[in-house]
């Protein structure tokens, strides 16, 4: 059975996780290639909008003549301008000179005559011609950014620089947010945040870095392969067509979590755009057609075994049935092969005793007929022998009764099968009981149907079943009191049927179920062998029919017989039967 | 009725004595044959046996083979059937043979002399119908 539970697991079990594992490679490799796109589609983003505040100071710085931004006036215009275009992103300017004093500046702070000499986003800025700083807090205490243009007039060196509100910024990282857990940062190389992640991620900062710049995050350089560090040997990387890198890692800070961490340069490689997702938010619908798909299995594993369990349990009930008839069966046929050498002994036995009863019956006739001669007529105990003479003559009858019955029981009677009529059958042996019948007071009704159809049966047996049917019908009724036997005959669908009621004692319920039985006899010891009703069992069920009782006490018995109509049986005539009848019956 | 001649074939010795010493002393002539061969053979040598009880069941040649042989052979002699079997196919298959009558063994005194005296009754019907025919033959034969 556990086999049989195992071979019909084994299917599903296996189709629930191959299409589950394909399912997931696929859906995992979309989820990503979409981060990816959306990820890469803000880095242009984010490029786009630095080099375009970066571009704007430029056409600005080539213009205009140097005097003009010195000029704070003109340069709070022109402040106010980059405000409408830029919606509020830049939020002062300034010109600084190559000292790092600022000479002019326009805007919320009050930052005229700011020296930035010692800055490091200053020094960096005077070594190029564009600049754009990390993130910063800066004389003003604010977190912010600037950007600068270096302006080269009159044999001297001037920046332009303007503030990009930060707040704009982030807002420009934080619009990608997918999922619940799905957010995006920027950090530089030096691994400082330079937008605010709405979670704690500080520790991984040093290995984004890494990742991203490789061992050495200061020095430029391209993206490498995975490198040694914590997590190389828990993260998953994809190769990918567009210049990000994607990595699926175990998130130290919750044991069984796995983020996604797609990163992608910024600002020719000085920042880098990470964006962060949770595997289990990322990959949800996955998780759901997982934990639907294990649903699936184990019910479908339970009603499986479940019917495994039913299954078996009604095979082993069908086998044990089968054998249970099987055992009954062979319990018939050894108790029919008891009954056929059981019979061939009585029969042996009783051919033997017949004929010594017989010559015994025969003597003591001769000592009656002795008896009558004149010489006897005198003599004192004449009365005492013709009685004992009569006991014999008693004895001798019911020895030959049993005899008789015995020889019945096992005689083998013509088997041959012919199409009979039962109501010609019926009238024959009603005509040989009749004479019993009248002498037991007992009325013999016929009610036979017409146009009955012929069956396919044994003559003599069936003489042989009717006849048994028939005197048992007449010992059962009190032959003070009289009574009715009815035969009647009637056309069943696809048999006939033939019933012989009685008017007598009934049988009792207890006695009703083993009538059939062999050797069962209610009658006085003597009286009965207990074979006659087997023996037409035996016969009809031989025929294909049915032999059926039902009786209740004090109002009689029924017998029901039903046989096989014979194929092509019509109703028989009278002139089919002759030949069967023999004549001379007389 | 003392005329009857009557031939008992059976093979118990006994039954046969006993019977013929009864059949005897009610005035009817009696055979006696121990076997089926005996009785025909006795058929052929005594004359004027009227009716043949006959046993079923012998050693040799049994009860059915014998009737067979006595009704070829001498066709007006009735024969009664003796049974040891309670059985109507045996008796049938006697009366088929053309067999007068069936009794069962051990039989009774008076049905027996009662189906004796019927089957000698027949024969005596049979043989005056022939001798009527005979005598028609010869009245006829006269006539012409």
């Amino acid at each position: 059975m556990f086999l049989i539970i195992l071979i019909s697991l084994a299917p599903l079990a296996l189709i629930a996780v191959v299409n589950s594992y394909q399912f997931k490679i696929a859906y995992e490799s979309k989820v990503l290639e979409h981060l990816e796109q959306v990820v890469e589609k803000h880095k242009q983003n984010i490029d786009t909008f630095l080099n375009e505040n970066l571009a704007d100071l430029r056409v600005i710085a080539s213009i205009y003549p140097i005097e003009n931004f010195q000029d704070e006036l003109f340069l709070s215009e022109l402040l106010r301008n980059l405000q409408i275009e830029h919606g509020g992103v830049v939020v002062d300017m300034g010109l600084v000179d190559d000292q790092g004093v600022q000479l002019a500046y326009s805007g919320p702070f009050k930052l005229g005559k700011a020296v930035y000499g010692d800055a490091a986003w200053f020094r960096e800025a005077m070594t190029r011609r564009n600049y754009i700083s990390d993130v910063f807090m800066g004389l003003r205490g604010l977190p912010h950014f600037i950007v600068a243009t270096k302006i080269s007039a009159n044999g001297r060196e001037w920046l332009l620089r303007c503030t990009i509100d930060f707040m704009a910024f982030n807002r420009l990282v934080e619009n990608i947010s997918i999922g619940e857990t799905g957010l995006a940062f920027i950090i530089n190389r030096q691994g400082a945040f330079q937008t605010k992640p709405r979670i704690h991620l500080e520790p991984h900062v040093g290995s984004l870095s890494e990742l991203v710049w490789g061992k050495h995050p200061a020095e430029s350089k391209p993206i490498q392969n995975s490198a040694h560090n914590w997590w190389a040997s828990q993260t998953r990387d994809f190769a990918t067509a567009l210049p990000v890198r994607t990595i699926v890692a175990d998130d130290p800070g919750a044991p069984g979590e796995s983020a996604i961490y797609i990163m992608t340069q910024l600002k020719q490689g000085q920042w880098a755009l990470v964006y962060r997702q949770n595997a289990r938010d990322a990959f949800g619908a996955w998780y759901r057609t997982r934990n639907v798909a294990i649903i699936i299995f184990l019910v479908g594993s339970m009603s499986i075994v479940f019917m495994a369990f039913l299954v078996s349990a009604k095979t082993v009930k069908r086998l044990e049935m089968a054998d249970r008839e099987k055992e009954m069966m062979n319990e018939k046929v050894i108790e029919a092969g008891k009954l056929a050498s059981l019979g061939e002994l009585a029969a042996g036995i009783a051919h033997e005793i017949n004929n010594p009863v017989a010559i015994m019956v025969e003597e003591s006739g001769w000592i009656g007929d002795l008896l009558e001669e004149d010489e006897f007529k005198e003599t004192e105990n004449v009365t005492e022998i013709r009685r004992s003479l009569k006991q014999i003559k008693t004895q001798g009858n019911r020895c030959k009764e049993i005899t008789h019955k015995l020889l019945s029981f096992a005689r083998r009677t013509d088997p041959r099968q012919q199409e009979v009529n039962l109501n010609d059958l019926i009238q024959e042996v009603v005509d040989l009981s009749g004479q019993r019948a009248k002498y037991a007071n007992v009325k013999i009704h016929q009610i036979l149907a017409k146009d009955l159809r012929m069956v396919q049966a044994s003559p003599s047996e069936l003489q042989q079943v009717l006849l048994n049917l028939i005197n048992n019908s007449i010992d059962a009724i009190d032959h003070k009191q009289g009574g009715e036997v009815t035969i009647s005959t009637t056309n069943g669908d696809g048999d006939v049927s033939f019933h012989v009621a009685d008017t007598g004692q009934g049988i009792p319920d207890a006695v009703l179920k083993r009538v059939f039985d062999p050797f069962f006899t209610t009658k006085p010891v003597g009286k009965g062998t207990g074979l006659g009703l087997s023996i037409c069992y035996g016969i009809i069920q031989k025929m294909g029919g049915k032999i059926s009782v039902n009786s209740s006490v004090g109002m009689g018995t029924t017998f029901h017989i039903s046989l096989p109509a014979a194929l092509n049986g019509k109703a028989g005539s009278e002139k089919e039967h002759a030949n069967y009848r023999g004549g001379e019956h007389v | 009725m003392s005329d009857i001649k009557v031939m008992l074939v059976d093979d118990e010795q006994s039954f046969v004595e006993t019977m013929a010493k009864r059949l005897t002393k009610r005035k009817l002539e009696v055979v006696q044959a121990f076997t089926g061969e005996e009785g025909l053979e006795k058929l052929n040598e005594t004359f004027g046996v009227d009716v043949v009880v006959l046993d079923v069941k012998m050693p040799g040649m049994d009860g059915i083979e014998t009737l067979k042989e006595i009704r070829k052979r001498h066709p007006l002699v009735e024969v009664i059937m003796l049974t040891g079997h309670a059985t109507v196919q045996s008796a049938i298959d006697g009366m088929k043979q053309g067999a007068f009558d069936y009794l069962m063994k051990p039989c009774d005194m008076d049905d027996l002399l009662g189906k004796v005296r019927e089957a000698k009754a027949k024969k005596e019907n049979h043989e005056q119908k022939i001798a009527q025919a005979r005598a028609m033959n010869i009245v006829n034969r006269r006539g012409d």
